[in-house]
């Protein structure tokens, strides 16, 4: 708002695709009249409403919170997740970055465990299920001591949150060149290992995890780290030296007694 | 016809009532649990927490939420904190304090019995989520954090950096997705509400009618209770705080198929956002009112400094009108007073930055006092969210902020056991009407929805239930489903068949102009008659000339935000005749006749009551119906902050 206002006419390169099943292609439209003070999903917004006046199906994207919580958003923007400025969301990226005549691409996520579901929408329901294996601390409601009964170093309370911050939005994934889910599992991994809570399910948490990003069909990290890179929220690729030490030494610990089904009630 | 309004609040003293409910409710037995199917409408802090809580009770829960997973619910965007009452800084804090905090705080339109089991079960929750790994702010020795908030002299609110609601939604989340991993929680995500079914033989809620918002199926699906825990209608308003995706539609199904729907004027204005920069602006960003803590809210204190640099005005030429008009709560005064207080400074000509519409909020002395570094430990990630929107370094520049649409205080009339005017449905959380009165107080919508989700719907779902035979399960291919879905199919094809001119978007936008400017932070009766008059033209309009591209058999997002603003322009008008028939100020619903030296005046002798709204029929006037509110345990006051 301080900065000074402009307006800007873009040239962008859309993907587009009806569905998952159906090949996707570049389309390319002509924007103009763009403030310098918009955001990027409002200038898609203002695309979407010229597309519509032309009797053209607006360009589909996901979004929600717009102001960088809630991970619903994503885009590969010339080739960036979330357009490659550190540590922002795409909803938050704002277009006084771009110049006037700017050309744009603007591409999904790109893994195989995120499938197209339309245009700049994929499927990421395989972290849900990565979450759903073992993502949790199992405590019943009403089974807690008092709070303050279990006492955390600040230091360690903080560096859970450094971990905790993930909003799983996927950008970590989008930008490995092997697709890995790494990123994304092992923040969660550290958030909850930081905290003396997430101790009692260590072992099984993280074989639970690590077994089922393999069978989501994430690729494996041979340690290029675009994913800390990409990430809106900051996680720092420590966390999966951490992941890699959990996991080993999980090996190690019997899977007999611990590995039995989790949640029943 | 008018609604039975029986709020069934139990006999004794009100620090005992909820304790003596909880044994008189009765009981399911554990094995029969799994024969009772229980429907949850969605994921967020009220919905997530109990479709994990009933499953973990052995429950069979299906849950449904319109996002692509249950962990971006707009709970996720809760920044500050969540009260509770536990006393950890012996700063004088009670259960009764909180309790008596809160009624104040919604200016005495809250119901008693309600607020008293919310502040009492609060320290429940911090126990939970601790427990859950929710990593809360520390102090060194290890012991919980607490910040303050507005409406409030004690230091109770708990938080997670300026992302408590994340936080708090990430371990309701763990907890639904451990029960969606052991099968007991049956997940729909991207699956949209569409009606809501009543059984026409009992009365009861049978089920909903949803959309798969992938492939445009429409499904009905039966249970033996559905609670609704699906938010608020800020949206309503176009620009707000809310999330784009939240809406109505959920509730206000619910409302044409016999739920009463509460005092739906009573919105809340928070007093800290970005303004808004241009007409492009698709929503507004909230500042934490925990910056309140710290920073001080000032104009000039003359109209002709308005255009200078802050810099440049010196501290005896700034007013800071919060900490002169309310000198005991100052800058923590309540959201209501104190967004009335910047609409007022800029409506004299004192607001700062584009179109007068600002003021500053001022970090400067915080800095000086404690260092950039602590200010940064406490609000970093605020500081960087406003420097990415606004281009402005808010260490070097106070930040400017407006208020802006934030939540919503009405919803569905439920009793004390949270269930609404139809047996077996039931509304939990931002949803509800039951807690906040007139006006929240901040760090008190986490403490809600964590509330009826973990702690208070577990009891009176049972007790529900205990009352309804499992064999008695409504047939999802039964003729009430099947005419629900019709209905559903028909609508959807309606809209896709106006093929006119405008926009869905362009619609929402004039819609929320028009009640941001006629039923917003200021009321009067010209402005209300004024809304009332144009909305149906507008919805005529919509009805006429809307154009919806596309199929309904298909991902259709245009689609899905056409139903919901028709629900909005529906809607609106249901809130702008309860702030006209409300001839009263109260909390944020300001009527500019009724107000004595600009603070709200209230009037109990005729408002003191829930007004309920009743449906009567597309074509005729709803029923206002009302629950009289008494208060026998907070003396009915004049609120005052100063």
């Amino acid at each position: 708002m301080s900065a000074e206002h402009r307006t800007l006419s873009l040239k962008l390169h859309i993907w587009r695709q009806p569905d998952r099943a159906s090949p996707g292609k570049l389309v390319t439209y002509r924007l103009a009249g763009v403030s310098t003070h918009a955001s990027f999903l409002e200038m898609l917004d203002l695309l979407n409403e010229q597309l519509i006046t032309n009797g053209e199906e607006p360009v589909a994207f996901d979004h929600d919170c717009r102001e960088g919580i809630c991970g619903m958003c994503s885009l590969m923007i010339n080739g960036r997740p979330h357009g490659g400025k550190r540590a922002t969301t795409t909803c938050q990226l704002h277009m006084r970055f771009f110049r006037d005549g700017d050309e744009i691409w603007i591409e999904p996520w790109r893994a195989q465990a995120f499938p197209v579901i339309k245009d700049l929408c994929v499927d990421r329901s395989a972290f849900d299920r990565v979450i759903a294996a073992g993502g949790f601390v199992t405590a019943n409601t009403g089974s807690a001591p008092d709070a303050n009964d279990v006492l955390v170093a600040k230091d360690d309370a903080e560096r859970a949150m450094d971990a905790a911050a993930c909003i799983g939005c996927g950008a970590c994934v989008a930008a490995c060149p092997n697709g890995s889910a790494m990123l994304f599992v092992a923040a969660k991994l550290a958030h909850l290992h930081r905290l003396p809570q997430g101790q009692p399910e260590r072992a099984h948490r993280t074989r639970a995890m690590v077994t089922a990003m393999d069978a989501a069909g994430f690729g494996n990290c041979s340690n290029h780290y675009e994913c800390e890179a990409a990430c809106p929220k900051d996680i720092s690729r420590d966390v999966i030296a951490l992941l890699n030490r959990d996991y080993a030494r999980a090996a190690l610990v019997s899977r007999d007694r611990d590995d039995k089904p989790q949640g029943s009630g | 016809m008018t609604l039975k309004l029986d709020a069934r609040t139990p006999s004794g003293p009100i620090e005992q009532k909820w304790s003596l409910s909880k044994f008189e409710m009765k009981l399911v037995n554990p094995a029969n649990k799994r024969k009772y199917k229980v429907i949850v409408v969605g994921s967020g802090l009220a919905g997530g927490a109990a479709a994990a809580t009933l499953a973990e009770l052995g429950y069979d829960v299906a849950c449904f939420c319109f996002q692509d997973s249950p962990r971006r619910a707009h709970s996720i965007a809760a920044q500050g904190g969540i009260n509770a009452a536990k006393n950890y800084q012996n700063d004088g804090d009670s259960v009764h304090r909180l309790f008596y905090d809160t009624v104040k705080g919604g200016d005495f339109r809250a119901r008693e019995s309600n607020v008293h089991r919310l502040a009492e079960v609060s320290v429940d929750i911090i126990d939970q989520c601790a427990a859950m790994g929710v990593p809360f702010a520390r102090e060194y020795g290890g012991t919980l954090a607490n910040r303050s908030f507005g409406g409030a002299q004690v230091s109770r609110t708990f938080y997670a950096r300026g992302q408590t609601g994340q936080q708090l939604l990430l371990g309701v989340y763990a907890a639904l997705a451990r029960q969606i991993g052991a099968g007991n929680v049956v997940m729909f995500p991207r699956t949209e509400l569409l009606d809501v079914v009543v059984d026409p033989a009992s009365g009861r809620a049978s089920g909903i009618v949803v959309r798969d918002l992938i492939t445009g199926t429409i499904t009905s699906h039966a249970a033996h209770a559905v609670i609704l825990a699906t938010g608020g209608y800020g949206n309503a308003f176009y620009l707000s705080t809310n999330a784009k995706g939240c809406n109505v539609t959920a509730t206000y199904r619910a409302y044409k198929r016999g739920a009463g729907f509460a005092n739906p004027c009573f919105t809340q204005i928070h007093p800290t956002c970005i303004p808004v920069s241009g007409d492009y602006q698709s929503k507004l960003t909230l500042m934490s009112e925990s910056l309140r803590n710290d920073g001080r809210v000032w104009v000039p204190r003359s109209a002709a400094d308005v255009a200078r640099h802050p810099d440049q005005i010196a501290d005896d030429a700034r007013d800071y009108y919060l900490e002169r008009k309310y000198p005991s709560f100052g800058n923590l005064s309540p959201r209501d007073i104190a967004s009335r207080a910047a609409k007022e400074q800029c409506d004299e000509g004192r607001g700062v930055g584009p179109g007068g519409r600002g003021v500053y909020l001022d970090f400067s002395d915080a800095i000086q006092r404690d260092g950039e570094d602590r200010v940064r430990d406490k609000y970093g990630n605020l500081f960087d969210m406003y420097e990415r929107i606004t281009g402005e370094n808010p260490y070097r520049v106070p930040m400017r902020i407006y208020p802006a649409v934030h939540y919503t205080m009405g919803g569905l009339w439920v009793d004390y056991q949270l269930q609404t005017t139809v047996p077996g449905l039931f509304c939990l959380g931002e949803a509800n009407f039951s807690d906040h009165g007139a006006n929240r107080l901040g760090a008190s919508a986490l403490m809600q929805g964590l509330a009826d989700g973990y702690f208070i719907i577990p009891y009176t779902l049972g007790n529900y239930l205990a009352g309804v035979p499992a064999r008695e399960l409504a047939s999802a291919t039964g003729a009430a489903f099947k005419d629900a879905e019709a209905g559903v199919t028909a609508r959807l094809d309606k809209l896709l068949a106006v093929r006119g001119k405008r926009s869905v978007d362009s619609f929402h936008k004039e819609l929320g102009h028009l009640l941001w400017e006629n039923c917003g932070m200021a009321r009067s009766r010209a402005s209300l008659t004024d809304a009332l008059a144009k909305i149906p033209v507008l919805r005529e309009e919509f009805w006429r000339n809307v154009t919806v591209l596309g199929g309904s058999d298909s991902f259709n997002q245009t689609l899905e935000k056409a139903g919901r603003v028709a629900d909005f322009l529906e809607f609106a008008e249901l809130m702008c005749q309860d702030a006209l028939v409300r001839e009263e100020s109260c909390g944020g619903h300001f009527r500019v006749e009724h107000q004595v030296d600009g603070e709200a005046k209230r009037d109990d002798e005729r408002f003191c009551h829930a007004a309920v709204w009743e449906y009567a029929g597309d074509d005729k006037a709803p029923v206002r119906n009302i629950e009289p509110l008494t208060f026998e345990n907070v003396k009915l006051a004049t609120r005052s902050y100063k």
